[in-house]
């Protein structure tokens, strides 16, 4: 690992050098932030606060070609993936989910799909000096400075900027930009911990899991999940904005002749996601999509895989159309343990 | 994109249907064979385990592989025309192509069972995957100590693999018992549910396993019928299904709480199932 220091003079030059790389920054569209290509002669700046959209899309597209094909043919192309692309400003909270996700696609059988986006992208991370009101990463393995997932990490000194490389491909980056930078000398190692140690103390939520992940299946008919479903409207939208959420539909899509088997994102909140061909549904109201949501989070994903499939981001708190709060959902689940 | 990639389906040819049975949602069984020689000869599934069938430009649906691997190089599947996939699957005619990826899941573990009293406790289309346990167990006679089969449908004309039936109850240490719901003209079997014959059968659960599949609410008969006849958790196998869109683990939907009905099952002994809170739901 190198630290290295960025003068923000030098910024404009530093994007100029990544423009033709298929560099991807925070950008706001309408009202949303989210990641979105940078132009040649643009230069993002990098702002307070998270994207609204999560930035899984990179790696597990909202809706993504699997193979296409010919009505009637049975050759089927899939799609070549082999640009490789850099994430600049992907928060740690983030880069640590995709860490979590990888488990899931690696799992036994290999997700060609996935792995191969995930094997193209550099992370370039950005230390959060103003955690949002529903953060909760340090709850949960993170932090605003965590380095899990990232290839290079960019903390926001006021002047400059410290770049730390985590990985050889964050270190390839670096050395093409080398002679913008400087040697971090220990003042600014410093600095970098007083802000993320004030950083750390602005995060007000926190969850305590201890005993949740063994302690949820006892607590599978407590009345609690009827009460913190109750206002569910079932829009997905906690799901669709969850970094660690990576369940998916598959769908046939025909013009004409031309046809492509593809996959979207879909969710657990929604009734069709589990409703049988039958008309049975074995998970038939909110009470037990929100049960599964939780479940799935912090008991059968630590079961497999041995981490909590959430990572603090409070994307899903921000945004509930009715206020549903997962800190809430946890902290009632740990009181009915 | 890399070389192995698990969704890419295999296309098979449709050497015979026939239906099993009529009406509104009838079962119709396709035998197919897969195109390629490699396919063929490195296709190597278990009784128990699904694969996933479709059509190009319509879809794919997990179904049970109702034949044994004993039977010879080719794939039965027994479908009920139910939603868009399965309907188009049965306008499928011999000489058609299918696509086919898989096996997929876990399988009895019938070679586990060796010296074995098997008996298997299906409804319906339950007893397709059934099915291959039953060949199985035909196919290495001498390897179990016998097979009985107690098969139900709400009428006759319910009943898939009708043909197999008589042959079976003739062969030394394999019976066939069936049944229907409401008495029918000619029908020379039992009349009455599925787990109120297995009661009246009173089988010993010694040295037996059992394994059942069919509609929930018989599963939950069976299975309370079976304790009070004795049989101990481990000694009960079925076989879950939910809704798929992978079959590898990935897309999220077949949970039954931490297990993946595609991967985990869909094959559970009663010992495990019994504390998955979803299981039954």
């Amino acid at each position: 690992m190198s630290a290295m220091l960025l003068n923000k003079e030098k910024w404009p030059e530093f994007i100029g050098k990544l423009t033709g790389k298929n560099l991807w920054a925070p950008k706001l569209e309408g009202e949303a932030m989210r990641f979105a290509p940078v132009a040649e002669d643009e230069v993002p700046e990098l702002t307070d606060g998270n994207t609204r959209i999560p930035p899984k899309n990179i790696v597990f597209p909202q809706t993504e070609t699997m193979y296409r094909f010919q009505l009637g043919d049975f050759e089927m192309k899939e799609p070549e993936l082999k640009e490789e692309m850099i994430l600049l400003g992907i928060r740690p909270c983030d880069a640590r989910a995709m860490v979590i996700v990888d488990k899931l696609f690696s799992w036994d059988v290999d997700d060609p799909y996935y792995l191969k986006r995930r094997e193209l992208v550099t992370l370039v991370g950005l230390a959060c000096s103003e955690p949002g009101l529903n953060c909760f990463c340090t709850s949960l393995g993170g932090g605003p400075a965590s380095t899990e997932g990232l290839d290079l990490l960019m903390v926001d000194l006021g002047d400059s900027y410290l770049l730390e490389t985590i990985t050889p491909k964050g270190e390839a980056l670096v050395s093409e930009v080398s002679e913008l930078l400087i040697e971090a000398d220990t003042e600014k190692i410093k600095m970098k911990k007083k802000m993320v140690s004030e950083s750390e103390g602005k995060i007000k939520r926190s969850v305590d899991h201890k005993g949740i992940p063994e302690g949820l299946p006892g607590l599978w008919e407590d009345p609690l999940w009827k009460s913190v479903s109750a206002s569910c409207l079932g829009c997905g939208t906690c799901t669709y904005l969850c970094p660690t959420c990576h369940c998916f539909d598959i769908q046939d899509e025909t013009e004409g002749f031309e046809a492509r088997r593809c996959r979207m994102w879909d969710s657990c909140m929604f009734e069709e996601y589990t409703l049988h061909t039958s008309g049975h549904n074995p998970r038939p109201t909110r009470r037990e999509r929100t049960r599964n949501r939780i479940n799935h989070k912090y008991n059968y994903y630590v079961d497999k895989f041995d981490v909590i499939a959430c990572v603090g981001c409070g994307r899903c708190i921000n945004l509930c159309p009715v206020n549903i709060d997962i800190v809430e959902i946890l902290r009632q689940v740990k009181e009915a343990l | 994109m890399t070389a192995e990639n698990p969704y890419i389906p295999y296309t098979a040819t449709v050497e015979e249907t026939w239906y099993e049975t009529g009406g509104d949602r009838c079962i119709k069984t396709f035998k197919v064979v897969f195109d390629d020689e490699d396919v063929r000869t490195n296709w190597n599934h278990r009784p128990g385990q699904c694969a996933m069938i479709g059509i190009l430009g319509v879809g794919e649906s997990m179904i049970s592989i109702s034949c044994s691997p004993t039977e010879g190089e080719f794939l039965r599947f027994s479908v009920m025309k139910m939603g868009k996939v399965t309907q188009a699957l049965h306008q499928l005619e011999p000489g058609d192509k299918m696509m086919v990826r898989g096996p997929y899941g876990n399988s009895f573990p019938v070679d586990d069972w060796h010296g074995k009293q098997i008996l298997t406790v299906g409804g319906g289309v339950g007893q397709a995957p059934l099915r291959p346990v039953v060949e199985y167990v035909k196919a290495n006679r001498d390897k179990y100590a016998g097979l009985t089969m107690i098969y139900g449908a709400r009428t006759s004309g319910d009943l898939c693999f009708k043909g197999e039936f008589e042959e079976m109850s003739k062969s030394d240490g394999l019976s066939c018992h069936l049944t229907i719901d409401v008495e029918e003209e000619g029908w020379g079997h039992n009349v009455g549910f599925v787990p109120q014959m297995l009661l009246d059968l009173n089988p010993s659960p010694e040295d037996t396993i059992v394994i059942t599949c069919g509609p929930p609410i018989m599963i939950r008969f069976v299975l309370e019928n079976l304790k009070k006849l004795g049989f101990a958790d481990e000694q009960i196998y079925t076989t879950l299904e939910n809704r798929m869109k992978c079959g590898i683990g990935k897309c999220g939907r077949c949970n039954a709480g931490g297990m993946y009905v595609c991967k985990d099952g869909p094959v559970f002994s009663y010992a495990v199932l019994k504390d998955i809170p979803e299981a039954f739901a």
